[in-house]
């Protein structure tokens, strides 16, 4: 089976300059997106400054996630082990499509026409809701953005905030529309007050419940969920199964890690010094909880990055969204436009690696390497150094094709590379190009249009024209030894 | 101190005013000034846009250039962070023990320009005169890769008749990220869009940076919609007297 086969979610239709061209003519979302994140940004940076100790626990939190990817074998036994031993049952799926065998299994076996759902991305990463649907199940997603997400048919567009490009007054008429209720105000209680109606009465039939998870503690067993609205508390206490869809890469050593994480994750993701609902569970106990508990450990593509040690890192990832909201990138286009299930800096790592590179493959370029990502990572995943690696697989398989090798891109990059070795041949090429430029060059002494792939910069930009005289020449001419100068007067 | 201009490839072709205004400023400051002619490139395009192994023999070339200098300075924060967090690791990838050793050993003498001058000279005023409104773009690499923090504003503060103007969201890239603006040229157009509204927004007359690819790429901008707002690097700024030569 090829990694495009077992990855049903149907995402990866174009490539991120297509797509981001279609987002940037949309001014509803972009200022939308903007706005959303802004707001987070703001709340963020403001949580994080009260913090003397913020950069070693982002050393800690790297080296402990680090440390597990070094062990991660030992650690999920070690998982397993302690969460049998507590009652729980642990599945391991290899892709998505034996995660959801197995979830589709455990819904069927409860004969529950209707599951509640908790976020989880994991479960968007392997399609699930699909899944369950073609089987006649109804999931219900419970999370506020993610109801708002799935009664619009929309797709998420954030990992932590997935209706971030949705506003008050669009979600005010999905509601009114969805929900049968004309009357309803547009105030933000207004419609969590609707939404809290219509969900309540399902957490109380509904006996299946699904989740994802942010931690899974090796030491005990035990798994750990953060959450802003509560719903998640209904769905990991009130129904009789439960089922937890995991990364592998979730897993931390201790519960006393979960003191950085902790500290981290909610000042990262929401901007908040913790979040309003953590929730810890371990196994099953009798007349408190779900009856029944089910931990599906996902593969799904995470293995082969562990092999790579440059872009190991990518696995050290909490899913805080930091870096969405930092990135100026993901600021103009929103999450769609990398039609991923992670958007943003980390998506553009993480799915064409999850893909074994076979899709996604524009969007390690979709950065300018400005480093904010970096910057605000609460693991510290250098994004731009994996961005680049990536960049060098793309280009490497790209050059193993004859298409490849004879693109204008490889073949400006050979001969620039040819240029670059000899600075003979790059002085005789700046004055190739002086002469060249000519047939460019406007009146105004600037090049206002550019063929190929070089066009759309002068779609917006002017670009000046190469002067006359080079360093190189000048210096040449003015300041090397034996050099006659023949007018200082440039150089005062 | 003998310094060793490294002047970087766009700005020989492009900037040769930056350069002469980095020998004029250094040498005000009395030191010698040398430029190697065999100097190409830094190999930041290659390894950047994931040529990598292209990227290789352009960073030998530099490390042979400019092994024995005593000092080398690069008017180009973009150049140096591309030597700073990319040239060992590229040697290790290369599998070249003596290049990861040379380089080792030459970094510590690589210097941008305005680094140079507060963070080894110890000089923040270098006697410039340039009686205009100034704003200043604090460029991704200067901030996030070099940690240059308020060097640059420092120099500018002492600049007489300087007014600077603070801009807004000066931590947002301008959207440059070199192929980043050919490979995805709107989404590069867009955030140029919201740095120039941003610059234009403080009523400067001159934007200034310590790198001339994003001044490049604003001045892009700025000229097609026909603004009067001029971009020059910082060196330039700081080579302008009062005698009115502007290098």
């Amino acid at each position: 089976m090829t990694a495009t086969e077992t990855h049903a979610s149907q995402w990866h239709t174009r490539d991120f300059p297509e797509a981001a061209r279609d987002l940037l003519q949309d001014s509803q979302t972009r200022k939308n997106v903007q706005h959303a994140t802004n707001v987070i940004q703001g709340k963020r940076n403001k949580v994080v400054a009260e913090l003397p100790d913020w950069e070693e626990l982002r050393e800690s939190g790297a080296q402990v996630k680090a440390h597990v990817l070094r062990h991660l074998d030992h650690y999920l036994t070690q998982f397993e082990e302690n969460c049998t031993r507590a009652g729980g049952h642990v599945h391991w799926a290899a892709d998505a499509a034996e995660a959801n065998r197995i979830i589709l299994g455990l819904v069927q076996q409860h004969e529950a026409k209707e599951v509640i759902k908790i976020k989880t991305m994991t479960s968007e990463e392997i399609g699930l809701n699909r899944e369950l649907e073609a089987h006649g199940i109804r999931p219900i997603e419970t999370d506020l953005a993610e109801l708002i997400i799935q009664m619009g048919k929309d797709r998420p567009s954030h990992f932590v905030a997935p209706a971030l490009h949705v506003n008050r007054a669009q979600v005010r008429a999905m509601f009114q529309r969805e929900m049968h209720l004309p009357e309803l105000g547009e105030e933000p209680e207004d419609l969590a007050t609707a939404a809290r109606i219509y969900l309540r009465e399902k957490y109380l039939r509904i006996k299946v419940a699904i989740s994802g998870g942010n931690f899974l503690i090796a030491d005990t067993g035990g798994l750990c969920i953060v959450e802003s609205e509560g719903n998640g508390r209904m769905c990991l206490t009130l129904p009789d199964v439960l089922i937890s869809l995991v990364g592998i890469e979730k897993v931390i050593p201790s519960f006393e890690d979960l003191e950085i994480f902790l500290q981290t994750l909610p000042r990262s993701a929401t901007g908040e010094r913790m979040n309003p609902y953590n929730s810890t569970w371990c196994g099953v106990h009798p007349g408190d909880g779900p009856k029944e508990f089910h931990v599906v450990l996902l593969d799904n593509g995470r293995s082969p990055i562990l092999a790579d040690r440059e872009a190991r890192q990518t696995l050290q990832c909490i899913r805080c969204a930091a870096c969405l909201n930092a990135c100026p990138v993901y600021h103009q286009t929103g999450g769609h436009a990398y039609e991923s299930v992670y958007a943003g800096p980390i998506g553009a790592i993480l799915t064409p690696q999850l893909h074994s590179m076979e899709e996604g493959r524009s969007l390690p370029y979709a950065s300018s390497l400005c480093g904010a990502c970096y910057q605000v990572c609460p693991v510290k995943i250098n994004i731009p150094e994996v961005l680049i690696h990536l960049r060098g697989k793309v280009v490497q398989e790209d050059q193993a094709t004859l298409m490849g090798k004879f693109s204008l891109w490889n073949i400006g990059m050979q001969a620039a590379a040819f240029l670059f070795k000899d600075a003979s041949r790059l002085a005789m090429a700046e004055r190739i190009g002086r002469v060249g430029q000519k047939a460019l060059v406007s009146k105004n002494g600037f090049i206002e249009w550019m063929p190929l792939m070089l066009s759309g910069w002068t779609q917006t930009r002017d670009l000046k024209a190469m002067p006359e005289q080079s360093f190189r020449d000048w210096w040449a001419k003015e300041k090397a030894p034996g050099a006659k100068p023949a007018d200082r007067s440039d150089h005062a | 101190m003998r310094v060793s201009l490294f002047i970087t490839c766009y700005n020989d072709a492009l900037f040769p005013q930056t350069g002469k205004a980095v020998v004029n400023v250094l040498e005000r400051l009395g030191h010698e000034i040398e430029f190697r002619p065999e100097q190409t490139c830094c190999g930041q395009m290659h390894w950047n846009t994931g040529y990598l192994r292209e990227a290789v023999p352009i960073i030998r070339h530099f490390v042979k250039v400019y092994q024995d200098a005593e000092t080398v300075v690069i008017p180009s924060s973009s150049c140096v962070s591309m030597m700073r967090d990319h040239y060992v690791k590229a040697a290790e990838m290369d599998g070249d023990a003596k290049l990861v050793a040379d380089v080792e050993a030459l970094l510590p003498r690589v210097y941008e320009f305005s680094e140079f001058l507060v963070r080894k000279l110890g000089v923040e005023d270098v006697g410039a005169t340039y009686p205009h409104k100034v704003t200043y773009h604090a460029s991704c690499h200067s901030m996030r890769s070099l940690h240059l923090g308020d060097i640059p504003i420092r120099l500018l503060k002492q600049v007489r008749g300087l007014d600077l103007q603070p801009v807004q969201n000066a931590q947002e890239c301008c959207g440059f990220g070199g192929t980043f603006s050919i490979k995805n040229a709107d989404v590069s157009s867009a955030m140029l869009a919201d740095k120039v509204r941003m610059v234009l927004n403080t009523g400067a007359e001159v934007c200034t940076a310590v790198d001339n690819s994003c001044l490049m790429h604003l001045y892009g901008s700025l000229h097609r919609q026909r603004t009067f707002v001029r971009t020059a690097h910082i060196a330039e700024i700081l080579a302008a007297t009062a005698e009115g030569a502007e290098a």
